[in-house]
């Protein structure tokens, strides 16, 4: 069809940008986890993957916006994928900042914890996934977005729940208050990346209710 | 160089119509902004270029409503008063018809030069308002409605839906824009086709006739309406009235055209009566009326929240004002031009009941004692022989009626000129013109003879039984006729 070169090459760009989100989320899993393993050497070469993933996943999103404006590609829906995609590129740089700071601040986190941090990744990866897949739904079949939301908001509640579970046990370990409190932090930090993607969800629900009024 | 100035008036109007209803076709395009305005009055100007030369030059339509009008100086007056209205109404932004304008700017003129005007006009005019925009509405709301169930199940990617309806907004408003050059350059510049100052040119081995480099002409004053003021009226159509979504804004254009195409298509229904389908009745229908019930339509089915009533108000009035306006400005600037610049401004149709008609009127069974009384008089307007018709016969209102129509005195000359000029522009058949030749060097005093005369020597004069089938062949025998009586009129009256 007429002029069908630009719009797929968008497509693909934004197909592309959702991937890097996807993948930086299958990476938060393992990362944590060689982390908790104490193999910093794999945890640096996770780390260095996500930098990358986010570094891609910036450009292609400055691409996407660039060539939806100079093509006055979508005016109706236009500021809101844009909008999207700027919440969901927060996504990945919370995933790259938390994963960032463990390198720098490396904190010592005792094993009866270790499940706990584990638990919150594995949510906080979940709710990524779902924010991912709910996106796609929004381009191709609206109608879904509603339910795959749902997941994302579930998600986050879990994360919610293992998050304050975990911050309970840091504060009942015979820790110094000092490490307790580094620990919380990074609790808290881990946790962001399901806040984020739960906002992302937010934008995402009101834009679906748009489409399809 | 008088005649150039007359031929301004008629530019006049193609920019004011170019101006006003490039919106119908482009509006919503570019007040949804899946058009940028540069690209929608390119593609219009192209097609109404198009539209205007290839169809608009046929035999049908040629001449126009301003037909009617028998001085050139009216013309000019006539079309003056409609651009203005319509022009001020596109200052105002709102959407108009320039049909009606001209229509009403007609009536001016008739009133003017005392000549009857059909009832049925006002009535096509009124019904319009009323008719067109429900039926536009109602084809808006179920076009979208469906559109919008079978979109959802489609699962289209949202770039692609874009595309794809930016493509069916290009098509549409491409389509609609052929029809607007094709179907109103008669009323632009068709007046001008019997004093045409442009000859015959070849160009590249293709002869371009005349008429054709006329209505070009025209088709270029539309563009520069459409580039230089229509995005004044496209902003009102396409979100002054209730902002749209592009699919909406899809949907207008095609309700528009679907009802234009249904309900006032002759071809279609020629085509549908002669495979034996059932017709559709054909009502009087605008585009710029279309265009707003179609955006009413989408308005109604999402519980009219979005409507801009004050805009919907300006609208209407703007439809009621413009034809009475024309009509009166007509009727003002018409007195100007003939008392201030003694320019004619109409010519003086005399009426007589004389032998020949008292002859056909009894071989159509119609017959007074009280005919034989006013055979020898002259009267100087319909009305006064109506009169002394009602005062001194039995005859019924249609008798009266017939009786006027046959009486109207012309004068006519079959010239080899004439016939030369009608065979170059090939509106006519060779058996058509074939009959012409014979009856070559004949004058004629009614229209209604020398028309009987050409029908008697070729069937290809003949109108056929009045049936939807032959609707189309009769519709384009009339044109030619006026065509033929305006260009084989001389000034001076005969008396045969």
């Amino acid at each position: 069809m007429l002029f069908t070169g630009p719009t797929r090459s968008i497509i693909t760009k934004i197909d592309e940008f959702l991937n890097k989100v996807s993948e930086a989320a299958l990476i938060l899993l393992p990362s944590v986890e060689s982390y908790l393993q104490g193999d910093l050497e794999e945890y640096e070469v996770r780390v260095r993957q996500i930098e990358i993933l986010e570094g891609q996943a910036d450009t292609t999103s400055r691409d996407v916006e660039t060539q939806m404006y100079t093509r006055s590609l979508i005016p109706e829906n236009r500021g809101d994928v844009l909008g999207l995609l700027e919440s969901t590129d927060n996504v990945i740089d919370t995933i790259k900042a938390t994963l960032l700071l463990f390198s720098q601040e490396t904190p010592t986190i005792p094993e009866s914890l270790h499940s706990g941090f584990r638990n919150l990744a594995e949510a906080c990866a979940q709710a990524t996934e779902s924010l991912v897949t709910a996106e796609h739904a929004f381009f191709r079949d609206v109608r879904m977005v509603h339910d795959l939301v749902h997941k994302v908001k579930f998600y986050e509640r879990e994360a919610d729940r293992i998050s304050d579970h975990l911050k309970r046990s840091i504060f009942q370990t015979d820790l110094d208050l000092a490490e307790k409190i580094h620990l919380r932090y990074f609790a808290t930090n881990v946790e962001k990346v399901s806040d984020a993607a739960e906002d992302a969800s937010q934008r995402l629900s009101i834009y679906a209710i748009k489409r399809m009024v | 160089m008088e005649l150039l100035l007359y031929l301004s008036s008629g530019l006049f109007l193609g920019w004011s119509l170019g101006a006003n209803d490039a919106a119908n076709v482009f509006g919503t395009a570019v007040g949804t902004r899946m058009l940028r305005f540069k690209t929608a009055a390119l593609i219009c100007s192209i097609f109404v270029v198009l539209g205007a030369t290839i169809s608009g030059s046929g035999a049908t339509h040629t001449l126009g409503r301003l037909g009617a009008v028998n001085a050139i100086a009216g013309s000019f007056v006539v079309a003056l008063s409609a651009a203005l209205t319509v022009f001020w109404m596109t200052k105002l932004k709102l959407p108009v018809s320039t049909s009606q304008a001209i229509v009403g700017a007609i009536i001016g003129w008739n009133f003017y030069s005392h000549s009857v005007t059909n009832q049925q006009s006002l009535v096509t005019i009124v019904s319009t308002w009323i008719i067109c925009p429900i039926l536009s509405a109602a084809f808006a709301m179920a076009l979208y409605a469906f559109l919008r169930r079978f979109l959802l199940t489609r699962k289209i990617h949202l770039l692609h839906l874009d595309n794809m309806t930016r493509v069916g907004l290009l098509l549409v408003g491409a389509f609609g824009s052929y029809s607007l050059g094709a179907n109103n350059i008669a009323n632009v510049m068709g007046v001008f086709v019997t004093a045409n100052p442009f000859n015959d040119r070849v160009i590249a081995g293709l002869t371009i006739s005349g008429s054709q480099q006329l209505f070009f002409l025209g088709g270029l004053a539309i563009a520069a309406g459409v580039f230089t003021y229509s995005d004044r009226v496209m902003k009102t159509v396409g979100g002054g009235l209730m902002k749209l979504s592009p699919l909406a804004a899809f949907v207008v254009v095609l309700s528009q055209s679907l009802v234009l195409f249904l309900f006032a298509s002759e071809r279609l229904e020629v085509f549908l009566a002669s495979h034996g389908l059932p017709t559709i009745p054909l009502v009087p229908v605008s585009s710029s009326q279309a265009v707003v019930g179609a955006v009413i339509g989408i308005g109604l089915l999402k519980r009219g929240t979005g409507i801009r009533y004050r805009v919907l108000g300006e609208i209407s009035l703007g439809w009621l004002s413009s034809p009475i306006l024309a009509g009166v400005l007509s009727f003002f600037v018409l007195f100007f031009m003939d008392n201030v610049f003694e320019k004619q401004v109409y010519s003086q149709i005399e009426y007589r009941c004389g032998p020949k008609v008292i002859v056909e009127l009894e071989q159509h069974g119609i017959g007074d004692p009280g005919l034989v009384i006013l055979e020898d008089k002259t009267f100087k307007n319909p009305v006064d022989l109506r009169r002394e018709l009602r005062d001194k016969t039995t005859l019924s209102t249609a008798q009266i009626d017939q009786a006027v129509k046959l009486s109207q005195l012309g004068n006519y000359r079959i010239d080899s000129k004439g016939i030369k000029r009608l065979e170059r522009d090939g509106w006519l058949s060779s058996g058509q013109i074939e009959a012409l030749e014979l009856i070559e060097g004949n004058t004629y005093c009614y229209d209604w003879v020398l028309l009987r005369d050409l029908s008697e020597i070729s069937k290809e004069w003949r109108l056929r039984p009045d049936i939807v089938v032959n609707k189309f062949w009769n519709d384009e025998l009339r044109e030619k006729q006026l065509l033929l009586l305006l260009i084989f009129a001389v000034s001076d009256n005969a008396n045969n």
